[in-house]
């Protein structure tokens, strides 16, 4: 069974219908990449499997059990999935640290000094434990969008989504950002990025899916998928990016 | 090192050429200022004896002897304009934050909570002052309640708290709606449930940016305390009055302006100084 399951998932805004059936497949421990022009809708899926948008039809499994159900208490399964912005999201009021807390004290009831160790750890793993009591307008825009995910990752996902985190860093920060990704999937984590870098696409990806127009129109391999593309369309996307 | 901190200390510093340059412009500019401050206070205090009425003017307003003689006892007045203050303020803030709340709730089960705060703001920001006081102190005291509950303390300071609650609400209000909603959703998808999303993530930033504004509202608090002589305490505006009809003479209001304006410029400077930091912080 996998992990994750979306069925014929259909998102309309008003009358623009971003998502238009889309199927999709993630196993345990699987990465897996969303490309596509902007607009195509990779936001607004990612959006929908956290549960912040709700879905217009279709399904969502999360280990077979349909969390798209409407009228779902969403709390709890937003708890299990993880999700990390392109514009970092910390809340400027609170420490990297007290960010990390914030969620697994109100949601989780851990207490502080329960979490004092296991965040430390954390912070040292993503090469931040000097940063732990900075204020995020004290930190970098990788540091930043590190201890963004580290944010999400102190809940202990079992999935993580990542919408195009480094669209917004000055190019010499792309890269630390990158490795945390890449420690993640050497850990095993199941994964689903909406990414531009195609060369990290094609290094890691279990499996790239080209989305056109609220469609997958194309997915497979990044090998067969980058060299050797079906559709005129993804052929013309790849075209214009690589 | 320590050459560096010697040469960087030690030796006075020479300037560069923009700096002495602004130092130039900025001497020339303050000395500007000054001559022309000069120029119209010297102008007002030799032109303004010259008119005609000034000395019964300055007998009936500025008179020292009249001033020495009260203001110790504006200054014990100013105390009750202070204990309301302080009463008020306190009970306006959490009101106004209640009413705030109540206007963001999404639930249809608390919809009259919303319509409630809606009512409520937009009735007692469209009052004047004056005329809830005097409904709510004269108005209430007249359902003949026993003592102490026919105090016009109680009653004006209520009226006080309404009106006041009602703008704080509105300002916490344009704070909540300012903060984005990145946040909320960055919130959200951590599995906060949607009271914590306001209390820990919302409300602190929110708070914060309306700082200032909420600052000048409780400093026009302290100016209003006033209008509650109308209906009977006896502050400082009503002991002005009343040594202004014994010694039939208006310096005492004069000394009560005194009093307010020593409390209230400070704290308008202040306000407008977090403002200003705050302005510079966001851009
Ligand atoms: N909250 C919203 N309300 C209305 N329309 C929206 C909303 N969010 C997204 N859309 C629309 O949905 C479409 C897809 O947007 P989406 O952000 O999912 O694309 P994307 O593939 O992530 O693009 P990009 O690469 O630019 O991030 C766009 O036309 C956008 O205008
Ligand atoms: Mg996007």
């Amino acid at each position: 069974m996998a992990k994750l399951d979306l069925k014929g998932v259909t998102k309309s805004f008003g009358d623009n219908m971003v998502c238009r059936g889309i199927d999709l497949s993630v196993d345990e421990g699987e990465m897996v990449c969303l490309i596509g022009a902007s607009g195509s809708g990779k936001s607004t899926l990612l959006r929908c499997i956290n549960l912040l948008e709700p879905i217009d039809d279709g399904c969502i499994l999360l280990d077979g059990v349909d969390i798209s159900e409407p009228g779902l208490d969403p709390q709890p399964i937003r708890a299990r999935i993880g999700i990390v912005f392109q514009s970092f999201n910390l809340f400027p009021h609170m420490t990297a640290a007290e960010n990390v807390m914030l969620a697994p004290r109100r949601v989780l009831g851990k207490s502080r000094d329960a979490l004092e160790g296991p965040v430390k750890t954390l912070f040292e793993r993503f090469d931040l434990g000097q940063r732990m009591h900075h204020y995020p307008d004290q930190l970098s825009g990788g540091q930043q969008q590190r201890v963004a995910i580290i944010r999400a990752l102190a809940m202990a996902p079992e999935i993580m989504l990542f919408d195009e985190i480094t669209s917004a860093l000055d190019p010499e920060l792309v890269g630390e950002v990158l490795d945390v990704l890449r420690q993640l999937r050497s850990e095993g984590m199941t994964m689903i990025l909406a990414t531009h870098e195609m060369a990290f696409a094609r290094e890691l990806a279990d499996k790239v899916c080209f989305l056109d127009a609220g469609r997958i129109l194309e997915e497979g391999p990044p090998d067969t998928l980058f060299a050797d593309p079906k559709e005129p369309r993804t052929r013309a996307f790849l075209k214009r990016v690589l | 090192m320590t050459d560096q901190t010697r040469s960087q200390s030690g030796s006075a510093p020479a300037l560069t050429r923009r700096q002495a340059y602004e130092q130039r412009l900025r001497r020339r500019s303050i000395t500007i200022a000054a001559g022309s401050t000069l120029a119209v206070v010297l102008a007002v205090v030799l032109l303004v004896p010259l008119s005609r009425g000034w000395d019964a003017v300055k007998r009936s307003f500025f008179n020292g002897e009249v001033f020495a003689k009260t203001f110790p006892g504006l200054l014990d007045a100013f105390l009750m304009n202070v204990a309301i203050f302080l009463w008020c303020a306190p009970i306006i803030a959490v009101l106004g934050l209640l009413i705030a709340l109540f206007r963001d709730v999404r639930s249809p089960a608390l919809y009259p909570l919303r319509l409630f705060g809606a009512i409520y703001t937009d009735v007692f920001r469209g009052l004047p002052v004056i005329l809830v006081i005097y409904l709510i102190g004269f108005g209430v005291p007249g359902l003949g309640l026993p003592r102490p509950w026919n105090s016009p303390y109680i009653w004006g300071s209520l009226a006080l708290i309404l009106v006041y609650a009602a703008y704080v609400a509105e300002v916490i209000r344009s704070g909540i709606d300012s903060i984005h909603h990145s946040q909320r959703a960055a919130a959200a998808s951590l599995g906060l449930s949607d009271g914590d999303t306001m209390r820990y993530v919302v409300l602190p930033q929110a708070i914060r940016n309306v700082a200032p504004a909420n600052m000048n509202l409780f400093i026009a608090l302290q100016k209003d305390v006033a209008l509650l002589s109308f209906i009977g305490p006896v502050e400082v505006f009503r002991q002005a009055g009343v040594y202004k009809s014994l010694l039939a003479n208006f310096t005492p209001y004069v000394g009560a302006a005194v009093i307010f304006l020593a409390l209230t410029i400070p704290a308008t400077r202040y306000a407008d100084y977090l403002m200003h930091k705050q302005r510079r912080r966001q851009s």
